[in-house]
C-alpha cells in the first residue's frame, strides 16, 4: 500500500472512531431513593420510540448480569413488562452497548452516537426509560425529542423514577 | 459488634428458609372464603413468592398444617398436590361456622464458629445441646416460629379461639366478615401477650395487573391493636414479623404470621 494512501486510511478510521464515542444524544435518568426495608435496584430500560409508540432502538437495559439461587438475572427482564413487549423478547441479551448491571439510586447518563443512531430518521421521537423494582412498583417516563438539530427534553417520573432528560447536540 | 450483627443476618436468613428463602412472602390462599348451603368445598395454594397469590417461586412445605373445625375438632386435608410453585389441598366444610386453616412451623437454629470457620445448624430444641460442638465459639442461638394462615366460614360467621402460641392476629373484626371501604380492627399478640408497636404490612393480591403496589403499612397499638380500612375488595395478605433478642436463658425468637384475607366489595 502508498504510504500516503495508509495515512489517509487510518486518519478515515481515526474520525470514525472519534465520532463513534461523541455523544450526540445524552439522556440522564435519575433513580429515586426510597426507603423500603426490602430495597432491590430497579430493572431500567432506555430506548427511542416514535410519537406513535413504536420502538425503534433500545439503548440500554441495566439488568442483573449475573444468576444467584433465585435464577438468572434474565428471568426478570419480562418485568419491564412494556419494553418487553415492544421489543426487549426479540433481542438477545447480553447486547453489546446496551446490557449493563442494575444502577444505584442517583442520577446515571446513557449516551448515543450519530453513528450508532445512523438508521434513525431526522424527526420527532421519544426516549422512553421504563424501571420495575422486585417488591415495588414499575413506571414509565416518554421525553420527546427531536433527531435532527440541538434540542433538549425534560419530564420526570412520580415514583419509580425521577427526572429524565435527553439533550441532543447536533 | 460488626460480626455479632453479620452472624445474627446469616441466621435470620436461616431460620426464615424453612418457610421463606429469604424476602419471599408466605401465603395461603383460599379459592372462597364466604359459603352457604348445608356443606362446601375450597380449595387451597400455599406458596411463596414476591408477588402475593402470584405462584412464580416455590411451592409450600404444608408440613406443619393443621385445620380446626367450628367445633374445634382437627379436620384433614384431601387431594394435597406438592407443584412445582404451588401445594394445593382442599377441605370439605361438613359443619357451619369458622374454619382455620393453618401453617405452623418452629424450628432451633444456631451459627457459630469451629476453628475459625462459620457454621450453621438447624434443627428441634432436642437435639440443640448436642448439636453445637464444645469448642464452638460465638455461638449464636435462634429459635422460629412461623404462622401462616386463613380463615374460611360456612354459614354464619363463629368465634376464633387464640391459640396463645407465638406470632397470632386476634379478630375483634372478623376475618370473613370484611368489606371495601369498612374498617376492621385486629389484634397482634405474641404468645398471648399484645405485640405493641409492630409494624403490620398489608399486601393486596393483583400486583401482575398495576403498577404500584399499594401496600399499606399500620403500627400497631399499647394493646397490639390495628385498623384497616379496605380501599377496595380482593384477597390481602397480612404480615407481622417479630424478632426478640437473647435475654438470659431465653434465646432469639423470629416470629413471622402471614394471615389471608378476603374483602369483598
Amino acid at each position: 500500500m502508498h504510504p500516503r494512501s495508509l495515512t489517509i486510511a487510518l486518519a478515515a478510521t481515526g474520525l470514525t472512531a472519534g465520532a463513534a464515542q461523541a455523544a450526540d444524544l445524552t439522556a440522564t435518568v435519575e433513580i429515586p431513593r426510597l426507603s423500603s426495608a426490602s430495597y432491590h435496584r430497579p430493572y431500567v430500560a432506555v430506548w427511542i420510540e416514535t410519537p406513535d409508540q413504536t420502538a425503534v432502538q433500545t439503548l440500554a437495559v441495566w439488568y442483573q448480569q449475573t444468576a444467584n439461587s433465585e435464577g438468572d438475572g434474565t428471568d426478570w427482564l419480562k418485568d419491564l413488562r412494556t419494553w418487553w413487549r415492544k421489543g426487549g423478547r426479540a433481542l438477545r441479551m447480553p447486547a453489546d452497548g446496551v446490557s449493563g448491571a442494575t444502577r444505584a439510586p442517583g442520577r446515571h447518563t446513557v449516551t448515543a452516537s450519530a453513528a450508532r443512531l445512523r438508521n434513525l430518521p431526522a424527526g420527532q421521537y421519544n426516549l422512553v426509560v421504563e424501571a420495575a423494582r422486585e417488591l415495588g412498583g414499575r413506571e414509565v417516563v416518554r421525553v420527546p425529542f427531536r433527531w435532527g438539530g440541538a434540542n433538549t427534553g425534560r419530564a420526570a417520573g412520580a415514583t419509580e423514577l425521577g427526572v429524565v432528560t435527553v439533550a441532543v447536540s447536533r | 459488634m460488626k460480626k455479632t450483627v453479620f452472624a445474627l443476618t446469616t441466621l435470620a436468613a436461616l431460620m426464615a428458609a424453612p418457610m421463606a428463602a429469604q424476602a419471599h412472602r408466605a401465603w395461603l390462599a383460599p379459592t372462597s372464603t364466604v359459603l352457604s348451603g348445608a356443606d362446601a368445598w375450597v380449595g387451597f395454594d400455599a406458596g411463596m413468592s414476591n408477588g402475593v397469590f402470584i405462584p412464580d417461586h416455590a411451592a409450600m412445605r404444608l408440613d406443619g398444617l393443621v385445620i380446626t373445625a367450628p367445633d374445634g375438632s382437627v379436620a384433614q386435608p384431601e387431594n394435597m398436590m406438592r407443584g412445582r410453585y404451588r401445594a394445593t389441598f382442599d377441605l370439605h366444610l361438613t359443619q357451619p361456622g369458622t374454619w382455620r386453616i393453618a401453617n405452623v412451623m418452629s424450628g432451633f437454629g444456631a451459627t457459630y464458629k469451629q476453628g475459625g470457620e462459620e457454621k450453621r445448624w438447624r434443627g428441634s430444641e432436642a437435639e440443640m445441646a448436642t448439636a453445637i460442638p464444645a469448642d464452638a465459639t460465638d455461638v449464636v442461638r435462634m429459635r422460629s416460629m412461623n404462622r401462616v394462615e386463613t380463615f374460611v366460614t360456612l354459614g354464619e360467621p363463629t368465634d376464633i379461639a387464640p391459640t396463645g402460641q407465638g406470632l397470632e392476629l386476634v379478630p375483634v373484626t372478623h376475618p370473613n366478615d370484611l368489606v371495601a371501604g369498612e374498617a376492621a380492627t385486629f389484634k397482634l399478640m405474641q404468645d398471648g401477650k399484645p405485640a405493641a408497636d409492630q409494624t403490620i404490612t398489608v399486601a393486596r393480591g393483583g400486583t401482575r395487573y398495576r403498577d404500584n403496589p399499594e401496600e399499606i403499612t399500620v403500627v400497631t397499638g399499647a394493646d397490639g391493636g390495628f385498623s384497616v380500612t379496605w380501599p377496595e375488595a380482593g384477597m390481602y395478605w397480612i404480615n407481622a414479623s417479630v424478632r426478640t433478642p437473647s435475654a438470659g436463658d431465653q434465646i432469639a425468637m423470629n416470629a413471622q404470621y402471614n394471615g389471608v384475607v378476603e374483602v369483598l366489595p
